[in-house]
């Protein structure tokens, strides 16, 4: 079952849209049954919720920008990094933040509509957090790929002939 | 009239029946094709990486006859680790381009003119050319669906003369996608060696296979001296167009199939071989992931074939099923013809594998989930529409 649950997972990684029919044939296993496999998923938060990738540099009428903050912090006795980390997750504006190890202490991903937006949002409510030491910003200028999908794919359309033996 | 310049064996061979579908399926608009016998998946991007490295950096002249060195000791290891075979990199294997060109090079070093070679069928449909070709005589052995298109030891014993020279064997098999286990494998070998025939086995598929491990019949005791395993990179690898296989062997054969290599071919393409090289470093991963995927697709596949009531066997490996499509009433050809007229989907008609493959088709999941999704609806609606009622076999009766 375990074997079957990762695939599963895999599955819906990488399209949470798959029908549960398509599923079940791919699987060898009744509709059902996926059903409630995917509840009890839910239910143990290890499905924590399913998102679309979009690239919206492609939708014109959008506008908006994304940076990467390299976060300095001074850790607090007792609860280490994880206070600072949740004084700034819980911020809209960012959409990920990562306790990382190497030359700074959290990568937090903010998205904004404007630069400006995203440089108020580091100098009034990031840097100016107690435990916060320094802050380096980071524009994001061109996302060519993205959780495993590459945009503009050019190499996905299939290039062999027709019938072959 | 000028005399025909052209070489009778070659005057006799037919064209492939699948050079028809092509034709017809090339010349349409919005085909969906289940014809198609290599993998969907792009090469892996370390294989390609490394294969570019090689370019720059000036890997652009020949290598030795049978390979490189490196190459060949890595397929040793390899074939060591994966498939319990026992092959010595430096005279026991034989790098090719593809696997075809080691069919064709182990059929020519040991035919002599009428030599027969029985061929398992349905078959991919080399086999009986190359042999031809090669100057022999193949022998149609055909393996019958109520048996999974396995064949049975009783029915080789039957087809092998005092003539026959070499059986050719192919598990996981193009078309059927059925695998042999051991004692099936031990079976064939039973006869084979009390017969003193050579074995060519096409393992191309060995990697590709979903239940168990596929076995290669040279690991069984006493075979290896009688068996030329051929293999390559095509499949498993996703790399059918860099043209790599390889041939594994005993030591005399394979150096006849060298000397004939060293004069007509040179040696196989430099940067397919470290791109080889690469995918047999690093490359399993991605094998491991391509695998899964298939055997997904397998599945799903299998799960609509029976339920629009088309019956096929779950093939353990490859990325083919081969369903019956006696329910319409149809020969295989006009089955495929008119699907593809009607509804767009190619199959390739199961008679080009051979006579057995008349009532079948086969289907390669060798495509996306969504693209397979579409085919099958369509050839679900196609199925319905021409089953033959029980009223029209009554009919038909009469008659």
């Amino acid at each position: 079952m375990k074997q079957k649950e990762i695939e599963l997972l895999k599955l819906l990684e990488k399209n949470g849209r798959l029908e549960t029919e398509t599923i079940s044939k791919m699987l060898n296993m009744p509709p059902k049954e996926i059903e409630e496999l995917i509840t009890k998923l839910e239910n143990e938060q290890k499905i924590l919720g399913y998102s679309t990738l979009i690239d919206w540099s492609s939708v014109y009428e959008y506008e908006g920008v994304a940076a990467l903050i390299d976060v300095k912090v001074t850790p607090v006795r007792g609860v280490g990094f994880d206070k600072i980390a949740s004084r700034i997750y819980r911020f809209p504006e960012v959409k990920a933040v990562y306790l990382m190890s190497g030359s700074y202490d959290l990568s937090v991903s903010v998205e904004g509509k404007t630069m400006m937006e995203v440089s108020r949002f580091v100098s009034d409510k990031l840097s100016t957090l107690d435990t916060v030491v320094s802050t380096t910003t980071h524009f994001i200028l061109k996302k060519y790929k993205h959780d495993g999908i590459i945009f503009d794919d050019e190499s996905d359309d299939d290039k062999r002939i027709m019938v072959t033996p | 009239m000028t005399r025909s310049y052209l070489a009778k064996n070659v005057q006799s061979l037919q064209p492939s029946g699948i050079r028809k579908f092509f034709d017809l399926a090339s010349k349409m608009d919005n085909v969906i094709s289940l014809g198609v016998g290599e993998p969907d998946f792009v090469t892996p991007w370390n294989v390609i990486e490394a294969s570019y490295h090689s370019l720059e950096q000036g890997y652009t002249a020949y290598t030795a006859n049978a390979g490189l060195l490196e190459l060949r000791e890595e397929i040793s290891s390899y074939l060591s680790k994966e498939f319990s075979l026992s092959y010595q990199a430096d005279n026991q294997i034989l790098v090719t381009v593809g696997a075809s060109q080691a069919i064709d090079l182990a059929l020519r070093s040991v035919l002599e003119p009428g030599d027969e070679v029985v061929v398992v069928e349905p078959s991919f449909v080399s086999y009986s050319p190359a042999v031809t070709l090669a100057g022999g005589k193949a022998i149609s052995l055909s393996a019958s669906a109520e048996n999974e298109f396995k064949i049975q030891a009783e029915q080789l014993e039957e087809v092998i003369t005092t003539k026959t020279k070499a059986i050719v064997l192919c598990s996981p098999n193009n078309p059927t996608g059925t695998v042999l286990n051991r004692k099936e494998l031990e079976q064939i070998a039973a006869v084979v060696e009390k017969h003193d025939v050579l074995v060519i086995s096409d393992e191309i598929y060995a990697e590709l296979s979903f239940e168990e491990k596929a076995m290669s019949i040279a690991s069984i005791p006493g075979m290896a001296e009688r068996t030329i395993v051929v293999s390559g990179f095509s499949k498993a690898f996703a790399m059918t167009g860099w043209r790599l296989g390889y041939a594994c062997g005993p030591v005399e054969i394979i150096d006849a199939m060298t000397k004939i290599h060293q004069y007509t071919m040179m040696c196989a393409p430099t940067m397919a071989q470290y791109g080889a090289l690469e995918a047999l470093r690093n490359g399993m991963e991605s094998v491991e992931n391509m695998k899964m995927s298939y055997r997904q697709r397998r599945n799903y596949v299998v799960n609509a074939l029976n339920e629009m009531g088309l019956s096929c066997h779950v093939p353990g490996g490859a990325f083919y099923v081969f369903p019956s499509i006696k329910e319409t009433g149809m020969s295989s050809e006009e089955f495929a013809q008119r699907l593809l007229e009607e509804e767009r989907v190619a199959v390739v008609p199961g008679h080009v594998f051979g006579e057995s493959g008349e009532g079948y088709i086969r289907c390669s999941y060798a495509t996306s989930i969504k693209q397979l999704g579409v085919a099958l609806q369509r050839m679900a609606r196609f199925v319905e529409k021409h089953r033959i009622s029980d009223r029209d076999i009554e009919v038909t009766n009469q008659q």
